[in-house]
């Protein structure tokens, strides 16, 4: 997209500042209607009916509820620090955004394809944490201070099995370049990572350690996300509601619009490291679903069926407590990772 | 005057005035944060000067680690000690004096240094370079890197634990 924005405007300022103009215009659409889909999934999960009023299905309902919230007066609680209390919504929301730069929708629409892609949005994701924390100080409130703390443990405990089963595809790919990772995975469902990738007919051996690393990959995402069952940073029944207790109106949604834009970006890493990316999956078969076009929509079916998972998880399972979180993390998932990795480093000398 | 220096100068007052609230501010905490920006904003320098590596790494850990660990700690710890977390001034006159010592040095190497000027080259793949050298050139320095850090975590995870009397 860098170079189509090149052409199209120079190699100035602007360009720059109307590059992520797309990729904002989607996040919004995807969080106005990724909110909905979540109240109507529940709700079908739960024999209800969920939200129905506005329009026909209740297409506009989220639609209105930002309305409202814009509309709504702020409450401020009088004994905040004022400036980071106000700035607190904007990095984490910044944070989960700056993530999409990476994000290959398609062979042309990436942000930018950086040679450290996938590094890059391991590093920037994790600049959120500073923002939930600040929020969770300037509250001078003792159950935000509570939910800040535990979401900061949960994200920098699970960073590790995160980056120890996305370094598996990194090692057999040879490259971070999350652009290359899409490329490699090219010629059909059976060359992308989660079965084996591109290569001889022995990589099936390893086709259980790729499913493992791939399901590894998206629990510890998913617990990077504060989402149940991992959303210990909001346990209502414990926290009231973590860090979001004191925010009221426009600074409650930017929370509420990071959590949305982050679901869809891990999503997108899982899906580009595991699922092929933009690839079809029926590969060269069929060339006229191997266009750009297409390549958006096959990356965003594949992303949006993950997010898809991430809510059925949510409405199904209830939240862990906040020691077996953190025994899952540093007894299971990290020790299976790095076995993961050893099995993965064998098979790339021996094979 | 080319975006990019543009960008500079912005980094540079993000850089200059979150690193002066840093040394001034009496609260720790409020210390902290703002050093969160002078971090962020050097990644940024990093990533004109064409160092995409160092930037990203600069990121991972001095914002990713280093600073939630300070401030999990100054956050956890000044009610649990009894050491009084002081920020009033001490030893005006040393500082000064090693203050303006180390700034007359700064100040002469900047002037008295050939900086070496060239045009900037095109992103290149560094990382491949960066962890071929570390594992065949640089390997000794790396691995002694990693026990030293190893030793660190045993060495904080025994005075954590708790001692059993029996």
């Amino acid at each position: 997209m860098e170079n189509i924005f090149t052409q199209w405007f120079g190699d100035n300022l602007l360009t720059y500042i109307l590059i992520p103009v797309p990729i904002i215009a989607y996040v919004s659409v995807f969080a106005l209607y990724a909110v909905l889909a979540e109240r109507k999934i529940s709700a079908w999960m739960q024999n209800r009916i969920g939200p129905n009023r506005t329009d026909k299905f209740g297409l506009l309902q989220t639609i209105l509820d930002a309305v409202k919230l814009m509309q709504k007066e702020l409450i401020l609680p009088s004994r905040r620090d004022n400036l980071y209390f106000r700035m607190a919504p904007y990095i984490v929301f910044t944070a989960a955004f700056m993530g999409y730069a990476v994000l290959p929708f398609s062979s042309v629409f990436i942000g930018v394809d950086l040679n450290l892609g996938l590094f890059y949005f391991f590093a920037i994701t994790s600049i959120g944490v500073v923002g939930v924390l600040m929020a969770g100080w300037a509250s001078n409130n003792k159950y935000s201070l509570f939910g800040g703390m535990r979401t900061v443990a949960q994200i920098v405990s699970y960073e590790i099995p995160t980056a120890l089963s996305a370094i598996v595809v990194v090692m057999l790919a040879g490259t971070l370049s999350m652009q290359k990772f899409a490329l490699i995975q090219s010629g059909g469902i059976f060359n992308w990572y989660i079965f084996g990738g591109p290569g001889s007919p022995i990589k099936i051996i390893i086709i259980p350690i790729m499913v493992v690393s791939a399901v590894l990959l998206f629990l510890s995402t998913l617990a990077e996300t504060n989402r149940t069952p991992f959303d210990l940073t909001e346990a209502d029944s414990e926290l009231v509601a973590g860090v979001h207790i004191e925010y009221s109106g426009m600074m409650f949604a930017m929370f509420f619009f990071a959590e949305y834009a982050q679901m869809f970006a891990v999503s997108g890493i899982v899906t580009t490291l595991f699922l092929g990316g933009w690839q079809s999956p029926f590969g060269e078969l069929i060339p006229f679903l191997n266009t750009p076009v297409f390549q958006v929509f096959w990356f965003l079916a594949k992303g949006l069926s993950l997010v898809f998972v991430q809510i059925w998880l949510r409405w199904t399972l209830p939240r862990v407590r906040i020691d077996q979180l953190m025994t899952m993390c540093w007894k299971f998932f990290i020790p299976i990772a790095l076995v993961n990795l050893f099995l993965i480093g064998l098979y790339i000398i021996f094979a | 005057m080319p975006y990019t220096s543009i960008l500079f100068y912005v980094l540079a007052l993000i850089i200059v005035v979150s690193a002066i609230i840093v040394v001034f501010n009496k609260n720790v905490i409020h210390s902290a944060f703002s050093l969160f920006f002078t971090l962020f904003a050097v990644s940024g320098i990093y990533v004109l000067l064409k160092a995409d590596f160092i930037a990203i790494t600069q990121i991972m850990v001095y914002v990713g680690g280093i600073l939630i660990l300070l401030i999990f700690g100054v956050m956890l710890t000044t009610k649990i000690t009894d050491v009084e977390l002081k920020t009033k001034n001490l030893n005006v006159i040393p500082s000064i004096l090693f203050s303006v010592g180390i700034i007359t040095i700064l100040i002469f190497v900047v002037f008295s240094t050939k900086w070496n000027l060239k045009q900037a080259v095109e992103n290149e793949e560094t990382v491949t370079q960066i962890g071929t050298l570390l594992l065949s050139t640089y390997l000794l320095p790396f691995e002694i890197a990693s026990v030293l850090l190893l030793v660190a975590l045993i060495g904080s995870a025994m005075f954590a634990r708790r001692i059993k009397n029996d």
